[in-house]
């Protein structure tokens, strides 16, 4: 077994996890709400991107300008229209709304475009490749797709700390009665972030419909990937669920080099031996 | 003179008792007046779901454990009846009674691990477990791996070798089952820990406060459902004849279905299970040509009694005409020459 190849390999997978994963860790962080469509999101995100590429030839990655604002706008009203009635009630509402949701999106799929697989075509950078000293060969693909997501993670980084904005997440995060008393609309606040969620939720639904085949049913384990990323790395600190992705992909690229079939058990199991050591994460920051 | 007595039972749960009674003595002698196979097998799959819901309902709308991994131990009960009748050779009723337990038993570490979780973290954790045992019965060999078991005509002779008689046997079980769960969850909502549960439902903080031990209590009821969802699992399957990984830990057909039962019903209330069943079970018969069409529908019901009815349909009732008909409270009667001294 190589073991500095599958430490990059596993790696750059991870980046592809802290991607899914950000949205995820954005909502809860913010609102606390954990969204069980988000997996479905994902999915729905290459699958708009995949309309716009067919119905105007663009490119998949210029699709973003297409993709991004949609979903934004999709977040947005998800959260102000439906989303806001149920963050006042405690646990289920929230969790059985975006089920429900959940169901919604991956049907809705199901019926429009069948329950083929799907793929978005983006050419020769898909299967190009770095040859290193050592015999060891890196897909441009993944690189491209670890530096989206620390360039996704560093803009959060700014927004949340250097910005007006940002500031009024982190007060409504801390305690969001007492930030509205000080002149904040939680509604609108909260739209925002589901909105700004999205964006990254759009960027990670195209780069995986390029990576791998998609199909409505794709959605439920992207989530599960994401939210084990996000726990590895403690809730609410963005840098720690980018080690969360990481530490999920070597997991997963030794459990496949051992027999492919384990890949994901091996996430899996990873996942469950870190919350039984460490409960709250590696690098935990917000309290739940 | 009479003394002041507590009182448990209510005039609606007196009244639904009478109704009630013939209603099943009909469903038990169903084989011997009306034995259409096609019929019995809907009522069996009623009484599984029912089951499966009252359990779901006491985790969640009591013990406030929202578990969406539920599916791991109906899988589980299942390949224990299919693995021990099969490749262990163990006969087929005792089987059935080794699938709980062994349920319950895989709950105890499994809990170890999900009860570090709160909330809907909780929930997810739960969802991994259960892939991971669908993961790993997917890669166990004398599991039959991907492609899963069946239950060979021998086995199924062990129950009788006449095939009318062998549905009638896995007709009156299902309603067994589907009786005993509603035993245990009804005597355990009435018993002590019933009463420290509804505390729990209300409010963990203030009932820890008033020295709950609100993690015992949960642990249990963990386990409990846990190893009647085991024993649902083993007979579900014990009809469908045929297990796989993807069948047997289904989210969507033993949890997600369960839980828009419980939802739509009324979850925190011993009536709401009964109503969501009645009412998916009717949805689906309607609706079952549409396909995708009839999962949307499902999926908007859900979002809307969520958003404009949150107690569910059984909640909407007992809120406007105030009816139990499964009490589990208990109220103060004061005899009449005492409420007069007043």
């Amino acid at each position: 077994m190589n073991w500095l190849n599958i430490l990059v390999q596993g790696g750059l997978l991870g980046g592809f996890y802290a991607l899914f994963a950000i949205g995820l860790s954005m909502s809860f962080g913010i609102m606390r709400l954990v969204n069980i469509a988000h997996g479905d999101l994902i999915v729905l995100s290459a699958y708009v991107a995949l309309i716009v590429t067919e119905s105007t030839g663009l490119d998949p990655f210029l699709s973003t300008i297409v993709v991004v604002p949609v979903m934004f706008a999709l977040g947005y009203a998800l959260q102000r229209g439906l989303l806001n009635q149920t963050l006042s009630g405690g646990l289920l509402p929230p969790l059985l709304v975006t089920f429900g949701i959940s169901i919604i999106i991956q049907n809705g799929l199901l019926q429009i475009f069948g329950a083929y697989d799907h793929r978005l075509k983006e050419g020769a950078i898909e299967t190009a490749s770095l040859q290193l000293p050592g015999g060891l060969a890196i897909g441009a693909y993944p690189i491209l797709v670890f530096a989206v997501a620390v360039f996704a993670i560093a803009s959060m980084q700014l927004l949340f700390y250097r910005t007006r904005l940002g500031r009024a997440f982190r007060a409504v995060s801390d305690d969001a009665d007492t930030a509205e008393l000080m002149g904040i609309d939680n509604r609108k606040l909260f739209a925002m972030a589901l909105g700004i969620a999205m964006v990254f939720t759009a960027l990670a639904g195209i780069l995986f419909g390029i990576r791998t085949i998609f199909a409505p049913s794709a959605g439920p384990i992207r989530l599960i990937l994401a939210f084990e990323a996000v726990i590895i790395g403690g809730l609410g600190s963005l840098w720690g669920t980018l080690i969360g992705g990481v530490v999920l992909g070597i997991a997963q690229t030794i459990g496949a080099a051992l027999d492919p079939n384990w890949q994901i058990l091996a996430g899996h199991l990873a996942f469950l031996a870190i919350l039984v050591a460490r409960p709250s994460g590696l690098f935990p920051r917000t309290r739940d | 003179m009479e003394a002041d007595r507590v009182e448990r039972g209510t005039r609606a749960s007196r009244a639904f008792a009478v109704i009630a009674a013939p209603v099943l003595v009909a469903l038990v002698t169903l084989p011997w007046w009306w034995g259409d196979p096609g019929w019995m097998r809907l009522i069996a799959e009623m009484a599984y779901y029912l089951a499966l819901a009252q359990l779901w309902n006491l985790l969640a709308g009591y013990a406030g454990l929202v578990s969406v991994g539920q599916q791991a131990y109906v899988g589980l009960g299942g390949y224990a009846l299919f693995y021990l009748t099969g490749p262990a050779n163990v006969n087929l009723y005792l089987a059935l009674l080794l699938a709980g337990p062994f349920a319950g038993l895989i709950a105890i570490p499994v809990s170890f691990a999900v009860f570090r979780l709160r909330g809907a973290y909780f929930a997810i954790g739960t969802w991994v477990v259960s892939e991971v045992f669908a993961l790993l019965a997917s890669l166990i060999l004398v599991l039959g791996a991907g492609s899963g078991l069946s239950l060979t005509v021998p086995i199924l002779r062990q129950i009788s070798s006449d095939r009318d008689v062998r549905d009638a046997v896995l007709y009156l079980m299902s309603l067994a089952v589907a009786a005993l769960v509603f035993a245990i969850v009804y005597l355990l909502l009435r018993s002590r820990h019933g009463l420290a549960l509804t505390a729990i439902r209300d409010s963990e903080p203030a009932s820890a406060s008033l020295g709950v031990n609100t993690f015992r209590t949960k642990f249990i009821v963990y386990l409990v459902t846990a190893a009647c969802t085991g024993l649902i699992g083993a007979l579900i399957f014990l009809q469908k004849l045929r297990i796989s990984p993807e069948a047997g830990f289904s989210i969507n057909d033993w949890t997600v279905v369960v839980i828009f039962m419980v939802v739509i019903g009324g979850i925190g209330t011993l009536e709401g299970p009964f109503v969501g069943m009645l009412i998916y079970i009717m949805l689906r018969e309607l609706l079952a040509d549409y396909g995708t069409i009839y999962l949307i529908l499902m999926g908007a019901i859900a979002i809307a009694v969520m958003l404009k009815a949150p107690f569910g349909i059984w909640g909407w009732v007992v809120q406007r005409y105030n009816v139990q008909l499964f009490p589990v409270g208990r109220r103060l009667v004061l005899t009449a020459s005492k409420a007069s001294e007043r």
